[in-house]
């Protein structure tokens, strides 16, 4: 196995698409590594996009937020002003696994990994986040809920990477959170979760929702129809009890040994309920 | 194929050394430096035994290359106490015996020390967060605990 390690994204593209045999993209390297020593993956070559200095940070653009592919877990929760813009898309990447794989494990890699339970991707959905995508064609943006395609599958071709991740300006009055049911209270796989981002008007009332649930599907899912149920009114009980149901109906889950069909269907409801509730309190609406 | 030339930091002292590319920094710590206090438990980033810094953060040394530690610095329970002189963890644990087997207690002491660089005094559930990364069979934890936070007095009282 060869290790490559280029410090820009054109050098990071060429060998790339240069690479005969499988050459695997290593971010935090907390799943990619794990696959390599259980010989689910045997790449010819690993190709470390650490070095190069722009994925590794954290920046303003276009009035959001633009998050390097090789940021780790940890540097996004000391970033204040970024858990202060997007507390819920933080408090998921945070959500995975111990203060060790915290230290390695990018929301990037999140998303790439393309687990159906990945935490960070129900959020970044909700949130409204955009991939960029390096190739030899150059750069691509495309929405985040575009690039997972089933388990462990995504939309990218060969000689493609994510550099980077767009979270976009938080408009006044808004708010985000990520639930999860686990059986355990924490480091555990999600057996749904659920994000929910809305906006309130000056009167409390919602002009803007977008909610997304992961570990109901192959693939992390945006629910508009779940989304419709808070728009146009002030989050109160009765909305609530209409996004339960909707996020109940879109739940297509699978039974395994962590949840049965019965129990995701049902706990997707109930944490879309909980998790509006916190996001209307962070978007200031009286709870 | 020809190895990798590594030259890094390790626990303040330049090293260098030659490694596979498939060869993780905990395989290049106990087979190549000789640095056996990482201990390899499951080698799956979930028990917390590899626990090494690298550039201040605490991480699993199972889940990382031996390749990327180029230039880095790195922090190994070796480097914990200075010379004969213990550091104060690891002399509370000793008085709280936070250890029966001692499998996990060195990257338990290097997960502690971690958090105690970025918060000199956590409280008990901050701890117990800290370090729910690190797996152990023995103690039942609480001795462990309160020997991290019994350390964390001491240090914020001699400081």
């Amino acid at each position: 196995m060869q290790y490559l390690s280029p410090t820009t994204i054109d050098d990071a593209i060429r060998l790339l698409s240069s690479q005969s045999g499988d050459c695997k993209v290593l971010a935090g390297g907390t799943d990619l590594l794990v696959r390599m020593r259980s010989g689910f993956a045997e790449p010819d070559s690993i190709l470390d996009i650490k070095r190069i200095d722009e994925l590794r940070r954290i920046s303003r653009d276009a009035g959001g937020w633009r998050i390097g592919a090789a940021v780790s877990g940890a540097e996004m929760g000391e970033h204040a002003d970024l858990v202060a813009d997007w507390p819920g898309v933080v408090e998921a990447v945070n959500l995975i696994g111990s203060t060790q794989i915290q230290g390695r494990a990018t929301m990037a890699g999140n998303l790439c990994n393309a687990s159906p339970a990945a935490d960070s991707v129900p959020a970044m959905i909700a949130a409204g986040a955009v991939a960029r995508i390096a190739g030899q064609d150059g750069l691509r943006d495309i929405p985040v809920a575009d690039v997972p395609t089933g388990p462990g599958k995504t939309c990218l071709s060969p000689g493609e990477f994510v550099t980077s991740i767009w979270l976009p300006s938080r408009p006044e009055r808004s708010g985000d959170a990520y639930l999860r049911f686990i059986p355990r209270t924490e480091m555990d796989i999600a057996v749904v979760g659920c994000a929910v981002a809305l906006t309130l008007d000056a009167g409390g009332t919602c002009t803007a929702a977008r909610v997304s649930l992961g570990a109901v599907a192959p693939t992390a899912i945006l629910v508009d129809a779940a989304a419709d149920t808070l728009i146009g009114t002030t989050v109160d009980d009765t909305a609530l009890d209409a996004l339960a149901r909707a996020c109940s109906d879109a739940a297509r889950p699978i039974a395994d040994k962590r949840g049965t069909v019965e129990f995701r269907v049902h706990v997707a409801g109930v944490l879309a309920k909980r998790a509006a509730i916190i996001a209307k309190t962070r978007a200031g609406g009286a709870s | 194929m020809s190895k990798i030339h590594v030259t890094t930091t390790i626990n303040g002292d330049p090293v260098e050394y030659l490694c596979d590319a498939e060869e993780t920094l905990l395989d290049v710590l106990r087979d190549h430096l000789g640095l056996t206090g990482s201990k390899e438990g499951c080698g799956t980033g979930d028990c917390g035994a590899c626990s090494v810094t690298v550039d201040g953060r605490l991480v699993c040394s199972c889940l990382m290359l031996g390749a990327e530690a180029a230039g880095r610095e790195i922090g190994t329970i070796e480097g914990m106490a200075k010379g004969d002189q213990l550091h104060p963890l690891q002399q509370k644990f000793i008085e709280h015996a936070a250890l029966q087997c001692g499998i996990c207690t060195p990257g338990i002491l290097v997960a502690a020390k971690s958090l105690l660089d970025h918060n000199p005094d956590p409280s008990e559930e901050e701890t117990r967060y800290w370090l729910a990364g690190n797996l152990c069979r023995c103690t039942g934890y609480d001795k462990i605990i309160r020997a991290v936070l019994d350390a964390a007095k001491d240090m914020r009282e001699a400081s």
